[in-house]
């Protein structure tokens, strides 16, 4: 059927659902990460942007260059002490509502380097929503968590002010 | 915690008078910013748009890969080493597999040597790949990474069929190689060389001639050929000067002598000669592949030493020794004479260098890489002087600077 039999089939019927499914559905199929390269997992991030897994097919694969636009940010990589404040700051220049993913096992825990030099998990200095094993996971992964935290915003719906 | 300027660009004046009767800006470029291939921040002193002065600021990547590998056995080192340039772990892990096996002074056998070489052209290319790719896309021609990662993909297939893993694959180890090739792996080679001539045609016939691509690359980045040498550039960054030097043919390691390639280089001296060095040394490494497919010998693919690698699974069901040597090497590992050595093998980006010091122990006294980036990063100023700000993004782009390399 096409859309203008569809249109014609509705006339002038109205649909009926709550606010905040209408906006979680927005907000979980257009889910705009930062471009935020750090290390290794970058590859395996642009590899998922690329035509083989194809990341525009979950909304995702507008990678922007401003945190302010941006509602993802992907911790993608090792995060040294030096990189730590800086991480902190873009994630502070990106609007509410906003969501993280700590892609990788240096982002998470700090993998296999257990040193001076390492955050160990980038969850000490911004709230995590999913965490991705792997070093570094595979394209697939990185989509198999978008969908977890996709599920989650549908979910969501509009978070009330604190 | 050490405190960071605002992540993005940021302008501050200096006070200095410029030729053109304005002042000199300072303007913060990065660490975060889409175009300088990772996390690389650079202190850029400008005149209108004239370029006076670049200060890279590095170490926002700082892993402590040196001092971990301290803290490792010497086997377990080798994934350490995965991850410093990591777009070409394979070659990390020769450099130091060859540095291990010079102190204990052990030759691999001849199938080891061949499948080296084999990982090594797989990760020359799929690093030149990335390259291509992400370099296309700051300059504007955004297909390039998509056609450029269509075949760093198969190159991670097959990655991943021989090791079982797809970046980081710690393939090449002290002794040999971790296990023998599958013959799907062999079956995927030889297609893979059949269609990537074709490939890199392709790509040649969206950039080489391409107006857009020539007139960002022709000219910027001047690098002369004394410069380059003085500057300790090596790699495309020196050849593309117009220096013939390559590790493979003037050092050999691992059987390069026996194998028919040319040294690709460019006079131009221009980043669009570092581009045509690439190039033609993808069409080399496809060569090289194509005559270590076709003469790969039969044998093994380890040496024959309990006191260094483990003993084949099923012996140790019947052999008393070879349960004593598994459980060895799995508590403390073996030891390496005392001693110093330095190995170098050519990466994508130039020399990769392993220096490496033992006491005798089970693990390294001290672990040190030169890495290709952080020479060539040296050379970035030279480069860009004069130069407008728009082309610093060409000028960094072809210097090819992995961050992971640059700081380690």
């Amino acid at each position: 059927m096409g859309i203008e039999e569809l249109v014609a089939s509705l006339g002038d019927n109205i649909l009926t659902t709550t606010l905040g499914k209408v906006v979680g559905w927005g907000r979980g199929n257009s889910v705009w990460p930062a471009q935020f390269g750090l290390a290794c997992c970058a590859i395996e991030m642009i590899s998922t942007a690329t035509a083989g897994v194809d990341i525009a097919r979950f909304g995702s694969e507008a990678f922007r260059a401003s945190p302010r636009q941006s509602d993802l940010m992907i911790v993608s990589g090792r995060v040294s002490q030096k990189m730590a404040p800086v991480l902190r700051v873009v994630y502070d220049q990106m609007p509410e509502p906003k969501w993280v993913i700590s892609m990788g096992a240096c982002a998470s825990t700090g993998g296999v380097f257990n040193n001076y030099a390492l955050l160990q998990g980038v969850d000490k200095i911004v709230p995590v929503d999913v965490y991705i094993p792997g070093c570094p996971p595979r394209p697939e992964d990185l989509l198999n968590a978008l969908m977890i935290l996709q599920e989650r915003i549908k979910a969501q719906g509009i978070i009330p002010l604190p | 915690m050490i405190k960071s300027p605002s992540p993005g660009v940021t302008v501050t004046r200096t006070g200095e008078q410029g030729a053109f009767g304005g002042e000199l800006l300072t303007v913060n470029f990065g660490p975060h910013h889409p175009s300088t291939h990772g996390v690389l921040r650079l202190i850029v002193d400008l005149d209108g748009e004239q370029i006076k002065r670049v200060v890279p600021v590095i170490g926002y990547l700082h892993t402590g890969i040196e001092k971990q590998m301290e803290a490792l056995r010497w086997q377990q080192g080798v994934v350490v080493t995965d991850r410093h340039d990591y777009l070409s772990p394979p070659i990390n892990n020769l450099a130091y597999a060859l540095a291990v096996e010079r102190l204990m002074g052990v030759e691999v056998p001849p199938r080891a040597q061949v499948l080296r070489v084999i990982m090594s052209e797989l990760t020359r290319l799929a690093s030149h790949l990335v390259w291509m790719g992400t370099s296309g896309l700051e300059l504007g021609a955004m297909s390039m990474l998509m056609y450029c990662f269509r075949e760093r993909d198969t190159i991670m297939d097959m990655n991943e069929e021989i090791s079982g893993f797809r970046m980081h694959t710690s393939y090449i180890r002290p002794g040999g190689v971790m296990a023998d090739s599958t013959p799907r792996f062999l079956e995927m080679l030889d297609q893979f060389i059949r269609d990537m001539p074709g490939h890199i045609d392709e790509y040649e016939d969206l950039l080489t001639m391409n107006p857009i691509w020539r007139s960002r690359t022709i000219g910027i980045g001047r690098l002369t050929p004394e410069d380059a040498k003085v500057l300790g550039a090596t790699g495309p960054m020196l050849r593309g000067s117009g220096v013939a030097w390559d590790l493979r043919k003037s050092i050999p390691y691992s059987g390069y002598e026996n194998y028919d390639f040319e040294i690709a280089v460019s006079n131009d001296c221009d980043c669009y000669g570092r581009y045509l060095v690439r190039i033609k040394e993808m069409r080399e490494a496809v060569k090289i592949l194509r005559q270590a497919l076709d003469k790969i010998p039969d044998g093994p693919v380890n040496v024959d030493d309990r006191k260094m690698l483990p003993p084949p699974r099923e012996e140790l069901e019947t052999s008393m020794e070879a349960v004593i040597h598994h459980f060895k090497l799995f508590t403390e590992g073996y030891s390496v004479p005392p001693g110093d050595v330095y190995v170098a093998v050519e990466s994508g980006r130039g020399e990769n260098g392993c220096y490496i010091v033992s006491d005798g122990t089970h693990k390294p006294r001290r672990v040190k890489f030169r890495s290709a980036s952080f020479v060539n990063l040296q050379a970035l100023e030279r480069m860009a002087l004069n130069h407008m700000v728009a082309d610093l993004i060409a000028i960094i782009g072809t210097a090819d600077a992995v961050l992971g390399d640059v700081d380690r």
